[in-house]
């Protein structure tokens, strides 16, 4: 379970951003995750819940933004997009793939009081 | 100092409500990367190389550095840190082969991160110029995420194990640079393909590769230990040519 780990490291995010910018109330995490990321969405949000109880972020929803795998296909010398990181090039078939975006975890914004 | 200029949002404005948002943009992993920047400083200052080994429960890891530092202790300064759940089993092993070892219990957590192997790196003699091995606890999933400064991962799958894990924990076999197939003694009794492995690896990572091994044995681990003398002497290089 690292997505407890991968919380833990939102709630810091977000406890530096109430001091650096003064807030005391979070109502909305806002995540980036992308879809070759190392985070099951289901598990983050039940983790985050427990993580957030006696934090700034006790009851805050969470938004989770998925982004999609995109590789770069070296048969076709194009850029694919991919749901899984063992999936074969849409276009050739072929496994010359190196992944190019979708690994993204990032707190994107804070919606606060 | 408490600056509030870059606030996109700006302050709360009386009368108004406070609700703002608040763009962040920053990576979860961010504070354990930024550690693991630190280690991978620390190591080069060293001039110390440094493996992640990770596999899931079972696979063999300890049994096969057990070996390794046995046999490489005379050649290189060598450290090991131990990653478990609970006991130290696995340092007493490797501290039998009089190579230092610390282990690192996590409790209930699931992968080393950057900041304990920081900790444990300070506990262990200095090993200047030598070869430092991290095992991981065993899980295919959870280390895969945590840089811990290492030059690279090294992914332990057995025989034992289905020749689709790599397909089934594509984040690990991804992350790895070299793919060591243990208990290879083993293959004959259990009609293993090696092939079909060797294949399912490169579908997720088409640059990793693949070495075959037994550590009960010592089959393969020349060719092994070949290869970490190839890496170590890169490193070597680039020391030297950063000198000047």
């Amino acid at each position: 379970m690292h997505e407890m780990a991968l919380c833990e490291g939102i709630i810091g995010i977000v406890e530096e951003e109430a001091r650096k910018r003064s807030f005391s109330k979070v109502n909305v995490v806002c995540l980036e995750i992308g879809a070759l990321s190392h985070v099951a969405p289901e598990a983050m949000k039940f983790c985050f819940e427990a993580v957030a109880a006696r934090t700034i972020a006790k009851g805050a929803r969470l938004e989770i933004v998925e982004t999609p795998g995109t590789a770069w296909c070296m048969a076709c010398s194009e850029s694919v997009e991919i749901k899984q990181r063992y999936e074969p090039c849409p276009t050739c078939g072929g496994y010359q793939l190196q992944v190019t975006g979708g690994e993204e975890m990032r707190v994107r914004e804070l919606e606060v009081d | 100092m408490l600056d509030c200029s870059a606030n996109p949002a700006g302050q709360a404005i009386a009368g108004m409500s406070s609700e703002r948002i608040i763009q962040v943009e920053r990576d979860i992993l961010g504070k354990n990367d930024r550690l693991a920047a630190d280690n991978r400083a620390r190591f080069q200052a060293d001039a110390v190389l440094a493996f992640n080994l990770v596999s899931s429960p079972g696979a063999g890891k300890t049994s096969l550095l057990v070996r390794a530092v046995s046999e490489l202790k005379d050649s290189f300064p060598i450290g090991v840190i131990e990653g478990d759940q609970q006991t130290s089993n696995d340092a007493e092993r490797i501290r039998a082969t009089g190579v230092a070892a610390i282990q690192v219990n996590t409790g209930k957590g699931c992968h080393l991160d950057a900041a304990m192997v920081g900790q444990a790196y300070d506990r262990l003699p200095w090993l200047n110029g030598g070869i430092l091995f991290i095992e991981n606890v065993g899980n295919l999933v959870c280390p895969a995420a945590f840089d811990l400064g290492e030059a690279c991962k090294i992914v332990v799958f057995s025989t034992t194990e289905g020749e689709d894990k790599p397909l089934k924990y594509p984040d690990m076999f991804a992350a790895a640079s070299l793919m060591l197939i243990n208990k290879i003694d083993l293959a004959p009794v259990l009609d293993f393909d090696l092939a079909k492995t060797v294949e399912y690896a490169r579908r997720v990572n088409p640059g990793i590769e693949v070495m075959t091994v037994s550590a009960r044995t010592g089959e393969g681990f020349s060719a092994f230990y070949a290869w970490i003398r190839r890496r170590w002497a890169k490193l070597k290089q680039a020391e030297m040519a950063a000198q000047g």
